[in-house]
């Protein structure tokens, strides 16, 4: 049975996959998780979670189809607007 | 240590139980690169290094009242003075089934021990032995777990018959009323105990390959 093993490395930041293991049942996946991902104080906590349990995603997780930059931060254009406002800043009164 | 101190009536029993650790953390280290499968490769052998280190910690303990040090007592004496029980001695690699079971007995045995020195009047062995006893508790987890397995497998048989093969030897590891609380611990009858007072024929080997390295330069600083 193979197990995802997910590590904080610090307290108060998220949970990062680490890899996989496996072990034929929970007490022996906690055992082996610890040893893998926690015996050198490189996780203050671990989750792990069946392979079996993990949904991946299927349909419609696709990119745009359609044109919509308009939603993504990278869709404004802002040198042209920045240049504009510093000018204008500058140009104003001290 | 001056020397009027008379020696420390628990020296006897922190060497006996370092040897049991080093000599064991070398055979389970036996088990590095061919253990059933990958994970427990590593964990199998992070336990055989636990012991190791235990053996260490307990060898200075040792060695700071004999006036020596912890290399000069785990690998300077003659496979004669050691104090190991005949049950780390054996060479168990290639057998799971016999492996887990000396595995199961032992750190059974060990709990007891270990609680027992928890409470010692020597407050270095005292502190010591709670701080082991931390990552004994590991050990007897994991071995727990691997028994449980193995009895509800279709190895149960072989499991079972290697603890009843074993089990005079594993009482061996104790002495008077720490052989009754693991009579109970294990739920077996008090058999006649295979002690220390003799070593099996796999120590000399052993010891050999374990000193090689050190002997071949006496005196060198690693």
């Amino acid at each position: 049975m193979i197990w995802e093993v997910f590590r904080q490395e610090r307290e108060g930041q998220p949970f990062q996959h680490g890899g996989s293991i496996e072990a034929p049942n929970r007490e022996f996946a906690e055992a082996y998780a610890i040893e893998l991902y926690g015996r050198r104080a490189e996780s203050v906590a671990l989750w792990i979670v069946p392979r079996d349990e993990v949904r991946e995603v299927q349909e419609p997780y696709v990119a745009d189809v359609f044109d919509r930059d308009y939603r993504r931060v990278d869709g404004y254009s802002l040198k042209a607007r920045l240049k504009e406002a510093r000018e204008r800043a500058g140009a104003a009164p001290a | 240590m001056s020397a009027q101190a008379p020696p420390r009536p628990e020296l006897d029993v922190v060497l006996a139980f370092a040897d049991d650790e080093l000599i064991l953390g070398w055979r389970d280290s036996e088990w590095t690169g061919i253990a059933p499968f990958l994970e427990e490769d590593v964990a199998f052998s992070s336990i055989a290094q636990g012991e190791i280190g235990h053996a260490r910690a307990l060898y200075e303990l040792a060695a700071a009242e004999l006036g020596t040090d912890a290399d000069a007592l785990a690998f300077d004496r003659s496979p004669g003075e050691y104090r190991c029980a005949p049950l780390v001695e054996l060479r168990l690699v290639h057998d799971w089934a016999g492996t887990i079971a000396r595995h199961w007995l032992y750190e059974t045995a060990d709990g007891v021990r270990v609680a027992a020195l928890i409470e010692s009047d020597w407050p270095e062995l005292a502190g010591l032995a709670a701080k082991m006893d931390r990552e004994e508790a590991y050990h007897r987890m994991h071995a727990q777990m691997w028994a449980e397995r193995l009895r509800s497998s279709a190895e149960r048989e072989r499991f079972e018959t290697a603890v009843e093969e074993l089990w005079p030897a594993a009482l061996g590891l104790l002495e008077g009323e720490q052989r009754d609380r693991l009579c109970e611990l294990v739920g077996r009858e008090p058999v006649e105990a295979i002690g220390r007072d003799e070593h099996t024929d796999e120590l000399g080997p052993l010891w050999d390959e374990m000193t090689m390295v050190r002997r071949s330069v006496p005196g060198a600083a690693w």
